[in-house]
């Protein structure tokens, strides 16, 4: 697939040294965890926590995780919800902790902005996407974000225009740039495709 | 003897436009018949006499108006003028290379008196009449940077160097094409030219980058780039693009001469002193084409560079709406005769 400089490049988790090890992951971004254990040390989940939204994967992947006998194990309805909890894990964190993230764009990006404001090198930290490439945008008119855009076009969810959702991506604001698409002739209203799978 | 500052609007009534001389001295980018990108740097050094390069730091006819249209932009839109928190000293530097530019170039227009860290600033175009202490944050009415780029013409992309990198960390911006400081911040070179068609695969910004991160203080370099505007509007941002995009379907053949804008930056690179960080003025010069064809060899040049222009960049400029209408309005002015080189009026 073509991309552009300003977006990241994900890679593939893999279990690195280290004193504890914080494996964030939405929807089928559990399953590259899973793929990293069969990879791991023994002991490695001892001393790992595992924060999980399933999103639209439900509960096929709990089970399978908590197998992994992580030493704190913790499920969250939104990225949002579990900042928080983030937040204080980074807060409170040693030398030594390894941070890997899985799943969705817009999930590594948010725990990914996270990480570098708690001070971690963001060259530190693991990324693997999985599953939807549903994308996180922020209105270059409004400055609203609208999470989970699958179409092209999309509307902002704030001020109601339909954006043009270009590849330029913000790692500070963890989103790509949503500019209204039809703004030199707001008549044309251009079909809107379903791409961000 | 000084400038004879314009009293003009850039938005509603438009009533900007460039006096015969000021046409002269218009910065013609294009050097031969064709247009393709190239990194085009050059030693910025003082140019000739009536011409954008007298000076370093060029002020004119249109400064006064120019800095009350920031003054709106900046009251809708504070998120235009942004500097990240280590970015402060460099702000600094920033206003002592413009207030000393100024000062130096302009005295009858501006004057700057030192003693110690207690400096003295007076620009006599805009009413300004202050003291305060040099690295002293508190004495001033804004932050440093945004303090002097409220009073000089251009936009103003401040560029921390780390890493074999340069990072857009702090600006003022409020007269850019296509591109938003606010979702820019924090982005190195690559990421923020990320959107610009065919000129990665050229290699066209690693060179620029080793260029760039390679200049020294007291050595600025500069680059001429261009677009066209509909409208003499400096607001062109993408941050109000669905307020002013529909001005691009109301160019006629009959109003091409007074709507249909050249738009040319001059961009000029500096090293900081103190904070050794780069500053990347981006001064924006426009030109009505009714103003463009007073001058026979420009015509005829931006006819043939305009119409031979390359598909994508003319998506990429915006250009594709109004650009059959604007080359076949020029076509008038271009008899097919040889144009000598270089970018001078002859």
């Amino acid at each position: 697939m073509k991309t552009i400089l300003s977006r990241p490049v994900y890679g593939t988790l893999s279990p690195q040294a280290g004193k504890s090890h914080l494996l964030i992951a939405d929807a089928e971004g559990a399953s590259a965890i899973l793929d990293l254990a069969k990879k791991a040390p023994e002991d490695f989940f001892a001393h790992a926590h595992i924060m999980f939204i399933p999103g639209r994967t439900g509960d096929s992947f709990q089970a399978s995780l908590k197998a992994l006998k992580p030493a704190q194990y913790y499920e969250g309805p939104s990225v949002a919800a579990a900042l928080p909890r983030l937040n204080w894990t980074l807060a409170n964190a040693h030398m030594g902790l390894r941070m890997y993230l899985a799943g969705t764009e817009g999930l590594i990006g948010q725990m990914m902005q996270a990480a570098i404001e708690a001070g971690i090198d963001p060259a530190s930290i693991q990324t693997e996407h999985r599953g939807s490439w549903a994308r996180r945008i922020q209105c270059v008119h409004c400055k609203g974000i609208t999470e989970n855009v699958t179409t092209q076009p999309a509307t902002c969810s704030h001020c109601g225009l339909l954006l043009l959702v270009r590849d330029h991506y913000s790692k500070r604001h963890a989103a790509f740039q949503g500019v209204c698409i039809n703004a030199e002739d707001p008549t044309e209203i251009p079909q809107t495709e379903e791409i961000f799978r | 003897m000084g400038i004879n500052f314009r009293k003009e609007t850039f938005r509603d009534d438009f009533t900007f436009r460039n006096s015969p001389e000021n046409i002269r001295r218009f910065p013609f980018p294009y050097h031969e018949d064709a247009y393709m990108y190239s990194v085009n740097i050059e030693p910025h050094v003082p140019g000739p006499k009536n011409s954008v390069f007298e000076h370093l730091v060029d002020v004119d006819e249109h400064y006064v108006s120019e800095m009350q249209d920031r003054a709106m932009v900046l009251a809708e839109d504070p998120l235009r003028c942004q500097s990240l928190p280590h970015m402060t000293l460099a702000g600094w530097d920033l206003l002592e290379l413009l207030m000393t530019e100024k000062a130096a170039s302009y005295p009858e227009h501006f004057s700057l008196t030192r003693e110690g860290d207690r400096w003295h600033w007076i620009n006599r175009p805009l009413g300004i009449d202050d003291t305060f202490t040099f690295g002293d944050v508190s004495t001033l009415p804004y932050g440093p940077m945004e303090y002097i780029t409220r009073q000089s013409q251009g936009d103003f992309a401040i560029l921390d160097q780390r890493d074999n990198n340069l990072w857009m960390d702090a600006g003022m911006i409020t007269t850019q094409a296509d591109w938003s400081l606010d979702f820019d911040i924090g982005m190195n070179f690559f990421e923020w030219h990320a959107p610009v068609p065919l000129a990665h695969e050229m290699g066209v910004f690693t060179r620029a980058l080793k260029f760039l991160t390679n200049i020294q203080q007291g050595k600025p370099a500069r680059r001429l780039n261009w677009t066209m505007t509909i409208n003499p509007r400096l607001d062109t941002s993408p941050e109000n693009f669905h307020k002013w995009g529909s001005d691009r379907l109301t160019v006629t053949p009959e109003n091409v001469g007074e709507k249909v804008h050249l738009r040319v930056e001059l961009q000029s690179f500096w090293r900081l002193p103190r904070s050794n960080a780069l500053v990347f003025p981006i001064r924006c010069y426009l030109l009505k084409m009714d103003e463009l064809v007073t001058v026979p060899k420009w015509a005829r040049r931006f006819h043939r560079v305009l119409r031979d222009l390359p598909v994508e960049l003319a998506e990429y400029k915006g250009l594709t709406r109004y650009r059959q209408t604007t080359v076949e309005w020029l076509s008038k002015y271009d008899d097919g005769a040889p144009t000598s080189p270089g970018f001078s009026p002859d």
